[in-house]
């Protein structure tokens, strides 16, 4: 950490930001090892002795292992994003910014109590709200990818407010 | 399109009027120059004239409810092979029968009794009923037919309609079919009894198109399916590896539109029927969904999803530019033509929640139409032109219909979760589909104008998303 934080002048921006990211990391999980720098041949030889529960640096197991959450959920009929929202999508910039080389999807969903064609609708609009955060966090908007699976996708199964709150949902997901 | 070797005289058929051949091609007949039966035609006009014109109320139905119809098993001049279902004529015609006591019975108009609780005919009987036998047994009307099979296969099929009371003919018909298609002379004779007694158009020859779904609520199959109006001749049109949703049978039949998530996106795409080939619509990096056909079949309206944003589009049926029809910054969806082309209804949440709302074809006079409780969506425009069909969304969803002025609204069924209404090609019944609480399983089902008619269609597997098509030429 220390090296990147001091390491190279201009990325400074971008490190700082993902200096602070995983240092909220740490203090939300129990301590795990940092992924290595990409590209650091030395580092990722000295992985296998540790590996076996290590992701492979910028995989999807990374990704989730990494971020906050893949995930953030909205109210009903709703698409903007609330506060808790604004620091998963945070963590996710910071991964981003972390392998400026991954694109990922970002897929809509909706809870089963809507038409089908508004929720597709409604689908495009929260993974297009997550993109938009993204985006204003400095991540390049060519790198997302939006589909909406309106109501065809759920998560959790009940016909109730707990399983509809769950499945209303935009989750990211790398592009591998 | 008379068939050459048709007998002409001293046999029952030759005094029929032949108004349908269905011959040509393997799926779709052509509307030839085929003469029409004058009998059923006068009828059926004087008819429509005394009903007076469209109006939205079906509530009286007393006078023709509950019609007592007697079919008994068709009869055969003679017994001979057929590659239709039965195996030989007189079997066929105890099929023919019972798929028109079916048809009959399941719109909740008429008590029609089969060919299982009636003694057979004689075939002289066919054209010189025996009024006296059937009075007394409480018959009010009458359907009797004969099926002959040709040397070449062929087989023809005449339907009558009696009066019993009154010991008259009302409408007779004749169809000359392949014996794939044996079932569509049923129908056809179903439809002509129908419109007969009830001044309606008909609607049981013709097809549905569906959702068929399999597999677990967070791992669904999605799979487009058709199946004839009663839900024979079914068949599944793709295999399930991609998400297909909401089609749309084009007005002739030979295309189906759709949304499937082929390649991972949804997009709509053209499937065509008899080549099994499918093409998408536009050429879009965006989502393209909700496609429906403008009455003559020539456009096709759609949503399309840009950066969040959702509004209407219409593109030429053969593809090229698209023109944007809407342009409100809210959720702007599906949509629905007025039977004759020169309006929209479609839905849209500009206003805070899903309501429903007209414009022109060409997207200008856009207003709002749907003022209740709850929010409206899913619109639907009959084929009739005087009601408007949406999901009412209040707590649950139901079926209802509005006038085009949204006035008049009517609640049609109570459940969880009712949705997508569609039209039978008359205008008179609604299809829908019903999600299950939980399980959310889906399943076909029918309600009438009145409400009080409800039925669910058999389909092999859980459904969703019918659509019906035209009457079938």
């Amino acid at each position: 950490m220390p090296r990147l934080l001091f390491g190279s002048r201009p990325i400074f921006a971008a490190t700082v930001i993902a200096g602070s990211l995983a240092l909220a990391a740490c203090g939300a999980k129990a301590p795990k090892q940092l992924p290595p720098e990409p590209g650091t041949g030395s580092t990722t030889t000295t992985m296998p002795p540790a590996g076996p529960t290590a992701p492979v640096p910028g995989s999807q197991a990374d990704f989730v292992a990494s971020v906050a959450s893949d995930t953030i959920h909205f109210d009903t009929d709703r698409f903007n994003i609330d506060t808790a929202s604004m620091a998963t999508l945070q963590s996710q910039a910071q991964w981003l910014g972390r392998y400026p080389a991954k694109r990922v999807t970002l897929e809509g969903h909706c809870d089963e109590r809507g038409t089908r064609d508004y929720n597709i609708a409604l689908g495009e609009r929260r993974a297009n709200s997550a993109k938009n955060y993204l985006v204003s966090l400095g991540v390049d908007a060519a790198r997302i990818t939006t589909v909406s699976y309106g109501k065809e996708r759920p998560i959790a199964l009940g016909s109730d407010e707990a399983s509809w709150a769950q499945n209303r949902r935009a989750v990211t997901v790398t592009v591998q | 399109m008379i068939s050459p070797s048709f007998p002409t005289s001293r046999s029952l058929a030759g005094s029929l009027a032949l108004a349908f051949a269905l011959l040509a091609g393997p799926a779709i007949a052509q509307k030839a120059s085929l003469p029409v039966s004058s009998a059923p035609t006068a009828a059926a006009t004087d008819a429509a004239a005394d009903t007076g014109g469209l109006t939205g109320s079906v509530s009286d139905e007393s006078t023709w409810q509950d019609l007592g119809i007697a079919i008994p098993a068709f009869a055969t001049d003679s017994e001979v092979p057929t590659a239709a279902e039965g195996g030989n004529t007189a079997a066929l015609g105890r099929n023919l029968a019972g798929v028109i006591t079916a048809d009959l019975k399941n719109n909740g108009l008429f008590k029609p009794t089969g060919p299982d609780a009636l003694p057979g005919i004689a075939y002289p009987e066919v054209a010189a009923p025996l009024f006296p036998t059937w009075r007394s047994r409480g018959s009010e009307m009458l359907v009797q037919g004969f099926v002959k099979g040709a040397a070449d296969g062929r087989l023809t099929v005449g339907c009558y309609l009696y009066d019993v009371a009154l010991g008259t003919e009302l409408a007779r018909q004749g169809y000359v079919v392949q014996p794939g298609e044996w079932r569509r002379a049923a129908h056809k004779c179903a439809d002509m009894v129908y419109s007969r007694l009830s001044g309606e158009s008909p609607f049981f020859d013709s097809r549905i198109a569906y959702i068929a779904e399999t597999g677990p609520k967070n791992h669904r199959v999605k799979r487009l399916a058709i199946m004839d109006s009663d839900g024979a001749n079914h068949r599944f049109i793709t295999n399930g590896q991609a998400t297909a949703l909401t089609p749309r049978y084009s007005p002739d039949y030979k295309s189906i539109v759709y949304l499937s998530y082929l390649n991972g996106f949804p997009r709509i795409f053209v499937y065509d029927i008899g080549s099994g080939h499918q093409r998408l619509v536009t050429q879009s990096t965006n989502a393209t969904f909700a496609p429906r056909w403008s009455p003559d079949g020539k456009t096709i309206l759609y949503s399309m999803a840009v950066a969040g944003n959702t509004d209407i589009y219409r593109v030429s049926a053969q593809g090229g530019p698209s023109t944007r029809l809407t342009d409100s910054p809210g959720i702007d969806v599906g949509g629905s033509y007025s039977p004759d082309g020169s309006k929209i209804v479609f839905e849209s949440d500009r206003s805070g929640s899903q309501q429903v709302y007209v414009m022109n074809a060409d997207g200008s006079d856009q207003r709002r139409i749907s003022f209740g409780g709850g929010r409206a969506a899913t619109p639907e425009w009959s084929p009739r032109g005087d009601q408007i069909a949406f999901t009412s969304i209040a707590g649950n969803f139901r079926i209802a219909v509005m006038s085009p002025a949204g006035g008049s609204v009517r609640t049609l069924t109570d459940s969880w979760q009712d949705e997508a209404p569609t039209w039978s090609p008359n205008g008179r019944i609604i299809q829908f589909f019903r999600t299950a609480k939980g399980s959310g399983k889906g399943s076909l089902w029918q309600v009438d104008l009145t409400g009080s008619n409800e039925r669910r269609l058999n389909t092999p597997v859980d459904a969703s998303d019918p659509a019906w098509g035209p009457v079938l030429p």
